[in-house]
């Protein structure tokens, strides 16, 4: 054998070592972020986790969080759905390769990774800030701009999977529709969104783990309550938002509530995904 | 079928067909508008933050983006700072990150056994849907310290100049800079380099799968042909899947860039939070994102105006990146003829 011949080889094996090593880090740090994460929190779970507020500190729960988390998002997916899946119907039945249609949803595709914590500050700009003029009083944080600023966040997820979804299915439906005089807005509404129907909802399940996790946007508009706040106009906690104040608290009773927190916020982010997961390959298996 | 009847089905179908065409262009209009306001969030959160910024940008102009001072006392403040934290972290996430997750993407698309490769890229997905918050906590509470009791020694005591025992090691000495950049005495873990470590765990997902489908993109013919000259499959993936796929390649990493930049929690929690300059990799810092996470509740006037500033430098950075990257994506996408 050459000398090259055996430079070659030993070349080869060591690359794919190198890529074998590459995966197994990276396994490595998502088992022991997981692990860790289920490691603490468990130890930390306690029932009155989940029927006492935050104002009693160590000695109370994260029920207020919770609650708080449960009316943000629902605020944020309840404003992000209609217009998202509008978005992109426009997107894929009116504006297909026009100009501005193409430019929409490349900028769509930028404001997929925006820093979220803009988005948090552009909503204090256009809600925090006039309703505090309004009211003369203090800043007037509240959940619903906390749930706006979610909607942005979600916006993009939505508009892209409702394009993408739409723009599968197939075109003799369209077209077998338009023959028979049904007008557009019709077809739209009533044939296309039935047959992108599930891969639409994956969209609005990713969109919901998305902001789930949510704390930078949430800062500066939600901003946080030690109570329970079932009134949008009102200040409201979040999940992330205590996790954030506990953990940087030097308490170690905190610290552990904080990990209770984390795991409670994992496990919906990792089900949810789990659940889009198994409905998009539903939905795939059922078209083949 | 009558005259008559026939006469009033045709005014139905007339007047039908206006309530059609109506019910159309309003559902036209509707839809557009909704597509419209997607442009109209983008446009509103530069415009928001150069408005709130705009005190600050008018009062210490270009001096804003080249000063180090950040002075709540005086009410002196520059971008300097927080700007050099968030460009080094995100330049140690991208140097730890891209060769891992091109490793990932290579041992995905060419090494692992068929029945291997759904359940590892869905693992290592599960990385991307970890909510970053998470990754703060996990930096924070076992990532820093692991790190101050395990390799941060190791790192001052052979790289840096500042080591515990006062000996300085050979690389140290001879290789220029690597000293000043692990030279520490700060006894902490939280750093400029734990920050771009965790941001590296969190961007490697992004940066993969976009490898990984652009190789999946390549022609099979191209790598058999080169199969059948006698390549290795580490030539085959060097020579000719990557020139394949080299703009969407560097799309990838742009986009794990962009990710970088703007991530807030993740950093916040690693950083250190100090409004200082340092050379060190090793010391505490601060980035555009946790400085106004840290400071905007209990900010007003100029400092608040100076962190609206900081937040609109950050929009457009992020902006530019993440452009190049979709238009480097874009590329080959065009190649492909889709």
């Amino acid at each position: 054998m050459s000398s090259l011949y055996l430079r070659r080889r030993i070349t080869n094996w060591l690359a794919m070592g190198l890529s074998t090593l590459a995966t197994l880090i990276g396994l490595a740090f998502l088992a022991w972020i997981l692990w860790e994460t289920l490691r603490q929190g468990i130890s930390a779970l306690h029932l009155s986790l989940f029927t006492k507020i935050t104002a009693n500190g160590a000695d109370g729960g994260l029920a207020n969080a919770m609650v708080g988390s449960l009316i943000i998002n629902f605020i944020g997916i309840a404003i992000a759905t209609p217009i998202g899946v509008m978005a992109g119907m426009w997107l894929a039945e009116y504006a297909n390769r026009t100009k501005l249609g193409e430019s929409i949803r490349f900028l769509n595709d930028i404001l997929l990774s925006a820093p979220s914590i803009v988005m948090g500050l552009f909503v204090y700009t256009i809600i925090v800030l006039p309703s505090t003029a309004i009211t003369n009083g203090s800043t007037t944080f509240s959940g619903f701009a906390g749930g706006v600023a979610l909607a942005l966040i979600a916006l993009p997820v939505i508009v892209r999977t409702t394009d993408e979804m739409l723009r599968l299915v197939p075109s003799t439906l369209r077209e077998a529709a338009l023959s028979l005089g049904v007008p557009q807005w019709k077809l739209t509404m009533q044939i296309l969104i039935r047959a992108a129907r599930s891969g639409i909802i994956t969209g609005v399940l990713l969109a919901l783990a998305r902001i789930s996790g949510e704390t930078a946007p949430l800062l500066f508009t939600a901003f946080g309550n030690n109570y329970m706040a079932l009134n949008p106009i009102d200040k409201m906690s979040s999940l992330p938002q205590i996790i954030y104040q506990y953990a940087n608290d030097p308490g170690a009773d905190l610290h552990a509530m904080a990990w209770a927190g984390a795991f409670v916020v994992t496990m919906f982010v990792l089900l949810l995904s789990l659940a889009s997961r198994l409905l998009f390959s539903r939905n795939k298996v059922s078209h083949d | 079928m009558s005259a008559s009847q026939a006469a009033v089905s045709a005014i139905d179908l007339e007047q039908r067909s206006k309530r059609d065409a109506r019910a159309e262009r309003l559902f036209r209009w509707l839809l557009k508008g909704c597509a419209l306001l997607v442009l109209a969030s983008l446009l509103g959160a530069a415009g928001a933050t150069l408005w709130g910024g705009r005190e600050a940008f008018s009062t210490f102009g270009w001096h804003f983006l080249v000063s180090t001072a950040w002075d709540p006392g005086n009410d002196v403040y520059g971008a300097l700072v927080p700007v050099y934290g968030t460009v080094m972290t995100s330049l140690i996430a991208l140097v730890i990150a891209v060769p891992i997750s091109f490793g990932i993407a290579l041992y995905l698309s060419e090494v692992a056994p068929a029945w291997l490769r759904t359940p590892v890229a869905s693992a290592i997905e599960l990385l991307a849907g970890i909510p970053s918050i998470i990754y703060g906590m996990w930096g924070l509470f076992i990532f820093a310290p692991f790190f101050a009791d395990h390799i941060k020694p190791w790192l001052t005591s052979n790289l840096g100049n500042k080591p515990d025992d006062g000996k300085l090691s050979w690389i140290a000495q001879h290789v220029p800079f690597i000293g000043k950049l692990f030279g520490s005495d700060y006894p902490f873990g939280a750093s400029i380099l734990v920050a771009g470590i965790v941001l590296a765990i969190m961007i490697i997902p992004f940066i993969s799968s976009v490898m990984r489908e652009v190789f999946q993109t390549v022609p099979t013919r191209l790598k058999e042909s080169a199969y059948a000259l006698g390549s290795s499959t580490w030539e085959v993936s060097w020579d000719i899947v990557l020139p394949y796929t080299r703009s969407a390649v560097i799309g990838g990493v742009f986009l794990g860039l962009g990710r970088a930049l703007g991530e807030t929690m993740a950093v916040t929690f690693v950083l250190g939070n100090a409004m200082t300059l340092s050379a060190s990799l090793l010391d505490p810092g601060t980035s555009i994102a946790s400085t106004i996470a840290n400071q905007f509740s209990e900010a007003s006037g100029l400092q608040k105006s100076s962190l609206m500033a900081l937040a609109f430098l950050l929009f457009v950075v992020t902006f530019i990146v993440l452009l190049i990257a979709r238009l480097m994506l874009r590329r080959l996408a065009s190649k492909e003829g889709r």
